[in-house]
């Protein structure tokens, strides 16, 4: 065993690296979500509501989305209509 | 004007309690007036670590309340006449930590020691929360190990956010990075994350590294912070550590694993 391991490449398939792409991920995540506005599920709850006086959607059709750039902030709303707009009222 | 230090992690388990016993013993030979105190109330353990467990009479909670003053709960340490320990309570509720009463404690204690050094319960509840509040530096003890990562990560951004530096619109605290029970063996053969990956990830100062050692069960078994045993890789990377903090400049030890010669390797793998 010894003997082998000497001869054997001395880092072989460890799972740090696995660790530390996954810690990466997550921890991008988390801040993203820390420094969103905390008025953010709000406002997206209440958007969906002016929305659904006029068409059918429902949550999973909006997106809200983000961003801090050096110099402003991005706030990106995505909503997917249905194919066929369908007055409510 | 004294400094205070919390000594926080998110994740439990993870060296902070040692850590706090270390640094104010380091701190307190080196001549600083230091009080190290413990905001676990309920599961109180500093006390056994510093080896003081039969005599807490009063603790914070009790001086809190107004039920004891400081004298009569700080605990001399019998080692080092600098070093004072503010055990906690063992029964009372974790409420009675109350953001007035740690302030006012604080403010006393400020008045006549050098360091305050706040060893904080695991979690993100109310004591933690209490113990980083008033802190003006934080030693994030991290385990190279991804659950304690994420969780130093999200007490950064606790401390960045809802402590009294934050809310006065103060200078933020000073985080350092304490990266405890390193295995460099494990390290080489990729097995474990490393200091740069969990720098890499933290974006902190390094405080220091302390190894993985038999000292650190050794010494919290007698009662003793394991800074005093100098013969002990652990002891020594924690006196690096204290140095560091008061400003000297001393390289990183127990990064790397001690070379094994050839024989070695070859026979006992």
């Amino acid at each position: 065993m010894g003997l082998l391991d000497y001869f054997r490449n001395s880092r072989p398939d460890g799972t740090a690296n696995v660790a530390k792409e996954r810690l990466q991920i997550l921890v991008a995540h988390d801040r993203a979500e820390r420094h969103r506005p905390s008025y953010l599920p709000k406002l997206q709850r209440e958007i969906l509501e002016v929305i659904r006086k006029y068409v059918d959607v429902d949550m999973s059709a909006v997106s809200v989305n983000y961003e801090q750039e050096e110099s402003h902030e991005v706030l990106e709303f995505n909503i997917i209509l249905p194919d066929t707009v369908r007055h409510v009222v | 004007m004294s400094r205070i230090i919390v000594i926080t992690s998110g994740k439990g388990g993870v060296g902070k309690t040692t850590t706090s016993a270390a640094l104010s013993m380091g701190l307190a030979q080196r001549g600083h007036r230091t009080v190290v105190i413990d905001f676990d109330v309920g599961l109180r353990n500093l006390d056994l670590i510093m080896g003081c467990e039969r005599r807490v009479v009063y603790d914070f909670v009790n001086v809190i309340n107004h039920e004891a003053n400081l004298n009569q709960a700080l605990i001399r340490d019998k080692r080092c006449d600098n070093l004072y320990v503010l055990p906690a309570s063992q029964t009372r509720d974790k409420e009675a930590l109350t953001k007035e009463g740690v302030g006012r404690v604080l403010d006393e204690l400020s008045q006549s020691y050098e360091f305050i050094v706040c060893d904080s319960p695991a979690g993100i509840e109310h004591g933690a929360t209490m113990a980083m509040y008033y802190a003006d530096d934080a030693v994030v003890v991290t385990n190279p190990e991804v659950s304690s990562v994420r969780d130093s990560d999200r007490m950064l951004g606790i401390l960045a956010s809802k402590s009294r530096r934050a809310e006065t619109n103060a200078e933020p605290i000073r985080e350092l990075l304490l990266l405890t029970r390193y295995d460099p063996p494990r390290v080489e053969t990729g097995e474990m994350l490393s200091v740069k990956d969990v720098q890499d990830i933290l974006s902190l100062d390094l405080l220091g590294i302390i190894p993985e050692s038999k000292a650190v069960l050794t010494a919290s078994n007698a009662g003793v912070p394991v800074i005093l045993d100098r013969e002990s890789d652990a002891g020594q990377a924690y006196s690096d550590a204290v140095s560091r903090y008061l400003g000297e400049e001393v390289p990183h030890r127990f990064m790397t694993a001690e070379k094994k010669g050839f024989f070695n390797r070859l026979f006992r793998g």
